[in-house]
């Protein structure tokens, strides 16, 4: 197996680890910096996942754990692609994704918001992306929820989104969230980021030709991980 | 003016958030979804090796446990060969997902001793897991390494132990041995603070 490296990750567009506005990174953020690393096996390997280990329905959070009925809310379709930064499709990959039901309450006993648990919506699904990059999602669209931060603060509409990749050193977790939605320039946690375009690249696009008339609307959200760089073999670059 | 470089950017990362468990390992968050939970087993009962057993704390700045963090452990085998790189034995996965008991904070990875690992320019690393650490409060995922305090002679000719240029900070590194039993305390800050790796 050929092990490239990847593109150095631009911490500046990343959040920093310290971020005082987002009060729980204070205790959390490393103090001393990061011990810089060129890349072995170690990093340039990583686990791969296929059919066997998920099913069909693993994607569709109206369906994965809907008991007496229908879920609560806005049905949307979230689909995109997962590239890297060559723009090349990252292929056979595991996408997993967690969020809260219409009403802003995650099912997690420690989630103490007044909005009611939604009976037939568990809140996470899976899946692989096809061989063009492609991964889709059935979902109701999450409410925003009051948070404790600053007393008065509400994250916006988002879906937490979790992607492997083919190496462990391009492992990620985002958050998307919704076109037109004014709580996204509010959010403390939205405002680690220091590049506002980094933040843009996280707001899904409505997406009416994907929407299901009478059914569903959808949302279209790409995700870009780390690319891999060229390697010279002889004099010639390999593997673009 | 010159061309552009046209490259994408990588999507910013952000907070696994508090409730991370619903979407990772839903089973510890209270509810049975998926017919399989991924990351449950690193090494299956065919993997050879030595089994080993590996406890320990994640601690924030003021000292208190890490309770809602997920760490994820990407390893070798016995042999030193990661899964996708070679051919290890059936049920080796070399990954899976740890999470802390929720009031303890206290983290069991149960998996094989991995083996020695080619680093860069043929020179062999120690061996170690890898290990990658999200929770609330941490805006991109921290990777840091395991290495083992019984394997001395390979700790000290570690080409990334032997990076880092505090040499009191490289033992924030490796686990204390007890037998087959490991102890690996992780600290996100501090005077203990753990080396974290920009990857």
């Amino acid at each position: 197996m050929t092990t490239k490296d990847l593109y150095q990750r631009d911490r500046e567009w990343h959040p920093p680890a310290l971020a005082p506005d987002y009060k729980t990174s204070v205790a959390r953020a490393p103090r001393l910096a990061l011990l810089s690393l060129e890349s072995t096996a170690s990093e340039l390997t990583g686990p791969t996942f296929g059919h066997g280990d998920i099913d069909e329905i693993d994607n569709d959070l109206l369906r994965n754990y809907a008991k007496s009925g229908d879920p609560i809310g806005e049905r949307i379709i979230v689909h995109g692609r997962i590239l890297d930064e060559n723009a090349r499709p990252v292929p056979n990959t595991l996408v997993e994704i967690w969020q809260a039901n219409a009403g802003g309450r995650y099912r997690h006993k420690k989630d103490m918001y007044l909005a009611a648990i939604d009976p037939n919506f568990g809140g996470c699904g899976r899946t692989l992306t096809n061989e063009n990059g492609y991964y889709t999602f059935r979902t109701v669209k999450p409410g925003a929820y009051p948070w404790r931060n600053w007393v008065n603060n509400w994250r916006p509409a988002h879906i937490h989104i979790s992607v492997f990749g083919t190496a462990f050193a391009q492992r990620l977790i985002t958050q998307m969230y919704f076109e037109g939605d004014p709580l996204i320039a509010q959010c403390p946690i939205v405002r680690t980021i220091p590049d506002q375009r980094a933040i843009d690249q996280l707001v899904a696009a409505l997406d009416l030709n994907a929407t299901i008339p009478l059914d569903s609307i959808a949302y279209k959200f790409d995700i870009v991980l780390r690319g891999h760089r060229s390697t010279y073999f002889e004099t010639r670059p390999e593997g673009n | 003016m010159v061309q552009s470089l046209s490259y994408l950017k990588e999507s910013a990362s952000q907070t696994a958030g508090p409730f991370v468990h619903i979407g990772l390992a839903p089973g510890d968050a209270g509810f049975d979804i998926y017919r399989t939970e991924l990351g449950r087993d690193i090494a299956g009962p065919n993997a050879p090796g030595t089994r080993i057993t590996v406890t320990g704390t994640v601690t924030d700045g003021t000292g208190a446990p890490v309770t809602d963090v997920l760490i994820e452990v990407w390893q070798a085998d016995a042999d030193g060969i990661y899964p996708g790189q070679g051919t290890v034995a059936d049920g080796f996965r070399g990954w899976g997902r740890v999470i802390p008991d929720f009031d303890s904070g206290m983290f069991t990875i149960k998996t094989v001793k991995p083996g020695q690992v080619m680093g860069r320019n043929g020179r062999m690393m120690a061996p170690h897991l890898n290990l990658w650490l999200v929770a609330r409060g941490i805006n991109t995922g921290l990777n840091t390494r395991m290495y083992f305090a019984d394997q001395e002679t390979a700790n000290a000719a570690d080409p990334v132990l032997n990076l880092i240029e505090q040499t009191h900070r490289r033992q924030t590194l490796i686990a204390r041995a007890d037998g087959d039993s490991y102890h690996f305390d992780i600290c996100l800050q501090g005077e203990d603070e753990t080396v974290f790796f920009d990857i």
